[in-house]
């Protein structure tokens, strides 16, 4: 009876344990992001780091350098002046909402796709990027497009967390999807032969196909996936500033610049496209 | 937590199936695996005795996921094809069996060495002294510490979402990135973990105080 009662405590004090935790992480995201930034001259902007060409860590000298970074620091720029700091927290397709939504970063600036159901969580700015999700391929593979895919047995790799998972398996809804960590463990895991393709958006995969040599994109665009910087709900003001940064960065030939400096040199792709 | 439940328990149901079937085939196999090692730890042969030392500090030194991660993506690259499951399943194999060799080692070594003399004095060979003798004594002696290790096996069989292997925590991390609520969703995971561990530390405790 003892013993039985001692239980009913434990679990008691867990579930009073559990209802406290889920109700945290409410009041940092309330604060006028724009305002402490201003404050502290900084935006704390969080990007990819295993993403070449738009955030991949240089080990040389422990710098993340992309097309998203080098857009987070001229929107930067834009909003607190020429003195204005960006700082760089690495974020992954998994971290990046829950580490926006509890104030550890303000602003996601990492490959993220606009979405409907993201919308319901976070706000958009307007699109800085027109991806669209495309496939990435051992040389030699008889895969052309995304509809070779659709066949039980097959196995299509993924990251965990991005959207390019949940359009494949309404494309290919009889192949299996296996979502990996991040782009980098799901590149060896095809190399590995875990899965016979690859799948996310087109700029990330041209990265890839770029630093691995046999390796080639295939299928050209299957959807249309414009890219967002992505702030905390009820952050009108900020979201309003970075969207004003883009306007003008496009406007005076700095976005361009951007393009031509990250994207003039993938084989097989033509920066042309992406310029605005 | 309980709209994650509800929206979502087929896909846990599904995990939870697949993390207990590697906890238990990881369980089974370790333990004779491991067992197997502790006994060549404690016999004459020199040659045995050394195999079983490297093999303990070697996979006891290395972590589970680096095991775990070589075998999904390097023994697939060059000998045979490994899907995330299995990988994660030997890999919780092998690192377990390492530190269950040391817990019986040390069983079998406490158990008084008159007990193996006297056995071979009455004709029993090493092996069947060994397993008439001196491991149900040893056994006795170490089911704490196993308890430890199943326990603990069970919750680094987590290591199989990092390969994709479909278990709870890989459940959990989709659900987190669909529903966006990270913090209810690796909650119900924990809860389903304790269901699983829970019962296996009551059960040794009722087995350390019947037998031992």
């Amino acid at each position: 009876m003892k013993k039985q009662f001692r239980l009913a405590t434990l679990l008691v004090a867990l579930g009073a344990l559990m209802l406290t935790l889920s109700g945290c992480g409410k009041s940092l995201s309330k604060q006028d992001v724009l305002q402490n930034d201003r404050k502290a001259n900084t935006i704390t902007w969080g990007v990819k780091a295993d993403t070449k060409l738009f955030g991949l860590m240089d080990v040389r000298d422990n710098q993340i350098k992309g097309f998203d970074v080098d857009m987070a620091k001229h929107i930067t720029r834009h909003i607190l002046g020429k003195k204005g700091k960006a700082k760089f927290i690495q974020v992954t397709s998994q971290s990046r909402i829950p580490l926006l939504k509890n104030g550890n970063i303000d602003a996601i600036i990492a490959t993220m796709t606009i979405t409907p159901q993201r919308e319901k969580v976070v706000s958009f700015s307007n699109s800085y990027f027109d991806a669209g999700q495309s496939l990435l391929v051992p040389n030699g593979s008889k895969i052309k497009n995304v509809s070779d895919l659709n066949k039980s047995g097959t196995t299509i790799l993924g990251v965990v967390g991005a959207n390019s998972v949940q359009n494949i398996k309404k494309f290919a809804p009889k192949a299996r999807v296996l979502e990996l960590q991040d782009y980098a463990q799901a590149l060896t895991s095809l190399k590995a032969g875990q899965g016979v393709a690859l799948t996310t958006d087109n700029g990330i995969l041209y990265g890839m196909a770029v630093q691995n040599p046999g390796f080639k994109v295939v299928g050209g665009t299957f959807t249309r996936e414009p890219y967002g910087v992505a702030v905390n709900k009820g952050q009108k003001p900020f979201t309003n500033e970075v969207n004003k940064a883009i306007k003008e960065m496009e406007a005076d030939g700095e976005y361009n610049q951007l393009i031509k400096k990250w994207f003039g040199n993938v084989p097989g792709f033509n920066y042309k496209e992406l310029e605005r | 937590m309980i709209t994650i439940l509800s929206d979502h328990w087929q896909e846990l149901l599904t995990g939870l199936g697949w993390t207990l079937l590697s906890s238990v085939l990881a369980l089974i196999f370790s333990l004779i695996i491991g067992s197997l090692f502790a006994i060549m730890e404690v016999t004459e042969s020199k040659v045995a005795r050394t195999i079983a030392r490297i093999y303990i500090e070697i996979f006891r030194n290395i972590p589970l996921l680096v095991i775990t991660s070589f075998f999904y993506l390097v023994i697939p690259m060059y000998i045979v094809k490994v899907n995330g499951f299995t990988a994660g399943t030997i890999g919780l194999t092998i690192y377990t069996s390492a530190f269950i060799a040391e817990t019986v080692r040390s069983g079998i070594q406490s158990v008084d060495p008159g007990q193996m003399e006297g056995a071979r004095a009455n004709g029993l060979t090493f092996w069947q002294a060994m397993s008439n003798v001196i491991l149900p004594q040893a056994f006795l002696l170490v089911i704490p510490p196993l308890g430890n290790q199943f326990v603990n096996l069970v919750k680094n069989s987590s290591v199989l979402a990092f390969v994709a292997g479909f278990d709870l925590m890989y459940q959990a991390n989709n659900i987190a990135s669909i529903t966006f609520d990270t913090i209810n969703s690796y909650m119900v995971v924990g809860v389903l973990y304790l269901i699983i561990t829970m019962p296996i530390s009551y059960y040794m405790r009722y087995l350390e105080k019947r037998l031992a």
